[in-house]
């Protein structure tokens, strides 16, 4: 199917594009990568008057290290997560899911911001950025805001970004000394929605854990967050029966609900099984070396 | 509403006009006539129309040919004019790696590129590279057996 017609403007700064939105009065969406909002037009599920194409401003570019910890624009494509040095030292479970968002010629071109604020409950880097800790960077008419990952993701393809704001970047904290991170998801095909997949984050200090993020998605309408997992495993070595034990809570933290591809039963079994098998690798691995 | 648009489409000069909706395999197809880039499902899931935007591969459907402006496009027809795909044009033939051949353009741009960024990919590299390539005719065997046919005559011929 073929998009219903709109304007089209390209716009070369943040202010710029901030005047267009608000002389649209409501009714224009932002244009990057295209990747979701360019299928949404063809299939008609919108029709804005106006697309604002933000895909060229500098502002929303780059890859860089701070004293806050990596900052990533908000334009950055799942190539570049997937490849970028800088991404695989200081924030490695984002270039570990990266493989597994979509397929190379989309990665091409999919933006790294555009996923986060399509917010898909199926998708990857949601999932990862929960369990990183990392905090939105927001610009809008009224100036620039912060927003942290706990008050980001709201509901299904619903985030804290109100109509009219811009993500430009966002801080990855930086990595912890004895971090030990991984990422694993179970799909149908590669490339694939997944079926299940999860994100752990644990600090594991001689044989201890001492912090424990652990985040799901494809489990719920947001990425979820296995809280009761992660207080199963602190303060106790990461070792066979605490592991057992963590996968025993599971089920109190998640209850997906049965859908067109799987009862929600199946989902929490894998979940479950994703679960062991992340765990068991980070307890045979030593910790990774942070770049303190 | 239509936008002037300047690009280079196989190393030539584009300046045309296109209306916003129009998306880059649309304005290739339709325009430039260049018919070899295909459409598919239009929603960047099964690979067909496939170009290379600024050298990198891209769903031609998903790109609106307004996003594209001073960039440059490498479409099916001008690699194959360069002669940058004929062993592989000759491998898929001769492995009968396509039947209806609606899938042939995106199949070969996919290999491509795989064989310029990745020296020595094997089955399971090619395999996952083809992950975003839909065919509904050869079962995909045959079409990775020409590109590892492809990749040992290409290894064969450097050591030459």
């Amino acid at each position: 199917m073929k998009p219903p017609p709109f304007d089209y403007q390209l716009a070369d700064s943040v202010s710029q594009a901030l005047d267009l939105y608000a002389r649209s009065e409501g009714d224009a969406l932002w244009l990057a990568g295209g990747h979701s909002i360019v299928p949404s037009l063809a299939l008609r599920l919108q029709a804005p008057s106006l697309l604002i194409d933000i895909s060229r401003l500098p502002e929303l570019m780059g890859i860089t290290l701070t004293e806050e910890g990596l900052r990533i624009g908000a334009l950055a494509t799942h190539a570049q997560i997937l490849s970028d040095p800088l991404v695989r030292t200081h924030a490695p479970l984002l270039s570990e899911a990266a493989a597994h968002v979509a397929h190379p010629a989309i990665r091409n071109r999919a933006t790294f911001g555009g996923n986060l604020v399509l917010a898909d409950p199926a998708s990857e880097f949601p999932a990862v950025v929960r369990c990183l800790d990392a905090v939105f960077d927001i610009v809008g008419p009224e100036g620039a805001r912060q927003v942290g990952v706990e008050d980001f993701f709201l509901d299904l393809f619903t985030t804290a970004l109100e109509p009219g704001e811009i993500l430009r970047s966002v801080l990855i904290p930086p990595a912890p000394a004895s971090l030990r991170c991984g990422f694993d998801e179970l799909a149908r095909r590669h490339g694939d929605f997944a079926m299940v997949g999860a994100a752990v984050w644990l600090v594991v200090a001689e044989g201890v854990t001492t912090e424990a993020r652990i985040c799901f998605h494809s489990v719920g309408p947001t990425p979820m967050r296995a809280t009761l997992v992660e207080e199963a495993l602190r303060g106790r070595p990461l070792a066979a029966d605490e592991i057992n034990a963590a996968q025993a809570v599971l089920g109190n933290d998640l209850d997906p609900a049965d859908d067109v591809t799987l009862p929600g039963a199946t989902r929490l079994h894998l979940a479950r099984v994703l679960l062991g098998r992340i765990l068991h690798r980070l307890a045979g691995q030593t910790a990774m070396e942070t770049a303190a | 509403m239509t936008l002037p648009l300047h690009l280079t489409v196989n190393g030539q000069s584009v300046a045309e006009h296109v209306e916003p909706r129009t998306s880059l395999a649309d304005f290739l197809r339709d325009r430039l006539r260049l018919t070899g880039t295909h459409l598919g499902c239009e929603m960047g899931v099964c690979g067909a129309c496939l170009v290379l935007l600024d050298g990198k591969p891209v769903h031609g459907c998903l790109v609106l040919a307004v996003q594209a402006a001073g960039s440059e496009v490498q479409t099916i027809e001008g690699l194959a004019e360069s002669g940058a795909l004929a062993d592989l044009q000759r491998a898929f033939h001769e492995r009968n790696a396509l039947q209806c051949g609606y899938c042939t353009p995106g199949m070969l741009i996919t290999a491509h590129s795989l064989l310029e960024t990745t020296p020595a990919p094997d089955r399971g590299e090619i395999r996952t590279a083809l992950s975003g390539n839909f065919c509904r005719c050869t079962g995909y065997e045959s079409i990775v057996d020409a590109i590892a046919v492809t990749i040992e005559r290409r290894a064969e011929g450097a050591g030459a």
